[in-house]
């Protein structure tokens, strides 16, 4: 089985069992000693753990993943560090882990080199939020000879024919943005929103996992069935930050 | 003969930006460029390049950008003959003055002709960053003439040490948001616009102020300055009776240089420097010296030169100038140096300091801090280069500067009557 094969095969599983949790944490963050120890605590109620890789211009994100972005660049934290820390500790991690990382830390890092640290880390694939599927030949095929797979993100923006190619072309599963905006903003999740998700789920062969302003069970119960799962992130790094359990809030998300 | 086919490679790639093949259609000049920006952006950056290919040529927006040129901006600027600086130099040295534009530098033209662009387009509201407040001046008056609303990303930083073009921004009617976060200068200021710009994508227009960041944006922000150096080009032809051996612009993200730079790629003859910010010195973060010291990436868009560390996180920069303090550069200027068409060099706050009242006291002109350097990379080749003839692009005034100017007294002898 290929890496990004994983990831589809835990979210179909997840869906099965009344819908997949992708939480989001940023790496190293509150603290990187304590890295590891949050993963475990986090992929306890995950079918999948999207890790993000700190960098400092966030685009797409909103105060919340730009603070512990910037939190964690200062303490160290690069990709390198978390490959190998994750490297260390692969035996105990059986959730499959996606990296959230902008651009140019993996241009750094180098195409080459990554694909294989990647795999060995126990990565089975990338979200890359500001590499538009245009840009991003090289990139996956690079990952692909590892069997990575780059996750493609779709919005309520993106136009039907653009649609299909970017489901056609993801690797693990499908990542659709519930919002126009950034993450972790104050908005409501919009009125259209679940027959969004339900074009989405129709158009693509691979699981849809809804992300962007999901906070609460309530907005769980709100996508169930219209999309294979949700990703939480902003809501949980605010857990984080104050140094609250995951384990209660996740397991809050999945209990109706 | 042994063949060069790097040499051979540069003079093609030039030769197809000349003809108008570069940018490609994916955005690219050579291997700069590009377009990497969240999807939500995709569909309005499409958008914004279909409008650029429609109404850019299109006769009756080219006659209403002119008319505003000539009737609102102040175009033709000037050119200047600097006889005192010639003197000074031993060399022929002639002004492109950008300075006398309304607002007081180039960044107007951009902004002018964007806002008529954003007009065409439908756009309900404008957004823009500034850095020095330049741009985000001359917005706040494009979008004042054209009747847009328009509000102005700002660095923290930035506000606190260009205080006067903060007040400018508010009565010419534009909401100026304070940026608290990244580095709290023009890099975070873009970074905000482009969070507004994702999160409204369809009524709002993004009125990016420099030659940087997603195609069509590095194009489209030359082809509204390439007047400076169309102009210039002439006004050398008419008053010097020659073109110049040499011209220099100071460089942040290269939108005056790129515009004046534009109208001599083709003149072999002509060499071409662009100065950057040299900052307190080499050192990573000491300076702004994106293609002087840094290395290929991506930032905001494009990829580029840009200052980061081995890790890939940008760093921070260092300049006495607001408007060059940029850790990226627009990527046609990394095209022209990877073919070799432009030298890029690093100018140092303290030369800069100097220039500048050496150009207040030889011309009777109070150059900004960020043009200041062009002229510090021009003195210096003066030195080496005697009795030649030299362009500088004079891209703006340095009355916003005051604030800064007065915390370095000038060390300068007193001309008069000594």
């Amino acid at each position: 089985m290929q890496a990004h094969e994983r990831i589809t095969e835990a979210l179909q599983r997840g869906a099965a069992e009344g819908g997949a949790l992708v939480p989001f944490m940023t790496a190293g963050y509150p603290e990187p000693d304590t890295f590891i120890e949050t993963l475990h605590a986090v992929a306890e109620h995950a079918d999948v753990v999207e890790i993000g890789v700190p960098f400092s211009d966030p685009m797409a994100d909103g105060m919340t993943i730009q603070r512990s972005s910037f939190a964690a660049i200062e303490k160290g934290v690069s990709l390198r560090w978390i490959l190998e820390t994750l490297t260390e500790h692969r035996e105990d991690i059986d959730t499959p882990l996606v990296l959230m990382s902008y651009l140019n830390p993996l241009l750094a890092y180098g195409y080459d080199e990554l694909g294989a640290a990647a795999l060995k880390a126990g990565v089975c694939g990338f979200i890359v939020p500001d590499l538009p599927f245009e840009e991003s030949a090289a990139f996956r095929e690079a990952m692909q000879a590892h069997g990575i797979g780059l996750v493609q993100l779709v919005t309520p923006a993106t136009p039907a024919d653009r649609l299909e190619t970017l489901c056609r072309e993801s690797r693990g599963f499908v990542y659709a943005v519930t919002i126009t905006g950034i993450t972790g903003g104050g908005a409501e999740l919009p009125a259209e929103v679940t027959d969004y998700l339900e074009n989405v789920s129709e158009v693509s062969s691979l699981p849809v996992c809804a992300g962007f302003g999901i906070r609460s069970r309530a907005d769980v119960e709100r996508l169930a069935g219209a999309a294979a799962g949700v990703i939480v992130g902003s809501a949980l790094v605010e857990v984080l930050e104050r140094g609250d359990d995951p384990r209660a809030f996740l397991a809050a998300l999945r209990t109706p | 003969m042994q063949a060069k086919p790097k040499e051979q490679d540069d003079a093609a790639l030039l030769a197809a930006l000349l003809a108008g093949e570069l940018p490609d259609a994916r955005g690219r000049f050579g291997a700069f460029g590009g377009r990497y920006v969240p999807e939500t952006l995709v569909p309005a950056l499409e958008r914004l390049e279909a409008g650029v290919r429609d109404y850019l040529r299109e006769p009756g927006f080219q006659e209403e950008f002119c008319h505003e040129l000539f009737e609102w901006v102040g175009r033709p600027t000037a050119l200047t003959p600097a006889r005192g600086l010639s003197r000074a130099w031993g060399a022929d040295v002639w002004l492109k003055r950008e300075d006398l534009a309304h607002t007081g530098a180039h960044k107007i033209n951009n902004a002018i002709g964007q806002a008529l662009l954003a007009k065409r387009l439908g756009a309900k509201r404008v957004i823009a960053e500034t850095g020095a407040g330049q741009h985000g001046v001359a917005s706040a008056a494009a979008c004042a003439r054209i009747g847009l609303p328009c509000r102005v990303y700002m660095g923290a930083v930035d506000i606190s040490r260009q205080a006067p073009n903060v007040d400018r921004m508010r009565r010419l009617g534009a909401e100026v948001v304070a940026v608290e976060s990244g580095d709290k200068t023009l890099r975070a200021a873009i970074d905000e616009a482009l969070r507004d710009w994702v999160s409204d994508p369809d009524g709002t227009y993004y009125l990016l102020g420099s030659a940087v960041g997603p195609h069509p944006y590095p194009y489209l922000v030359r082809e509204m300055h390439r007047c400076i150096g169309d102009e210039a080009r002439a006004q050398m032809l008419k008053q010097a009776g020659k073109l110049p051996d040499a011209v220099f612009a100071c460089v942040g993200g290269g939108s005056n240089a790129i515009g004046l730079f534009h109208a001599f790629l083709g003149d072999p003859d002509v060499e071409i420097v662009g100065v950057e910010a040299g900052g307190i010195g080499s050192g990573l973060g000491q300076n702004a010296a994106t293609l002087a010291t840094g290395t290929p990436g991506v930032l905001q868009g494009s990829y580029t030169m840009i200052l980061q560390d081995p890790n890939g996180q940008v760093q921070e920069t260092q300049s006495v100038s607001a408007g060059l303090d940029y850790s990226g550069v627009g990527p046609e200027h990394a095209f022209l140096q990877s073919i070799g068409r432009v030298r890029y060099e690093a100018a140092g706050d303290a030369d800069v300091l100097d220039a500048l009242d050496e150009v207040c006291a030889e011309e009777g002109i109070l150059t900004a801090l960020e043009t200041a350097h062009a002229f510090v990379g021009a003195r210096e080749w003066a030195r080496k280069n005697p009795g030649k003839t030299m362009l500088i692009g004079n891209s703006g005034r340095g009355d916003k500067d005051m604030s800064t100017l007065v915390q370095h007294p000038t060390t300068r002898a007193r001309h008069a009557g000594a």
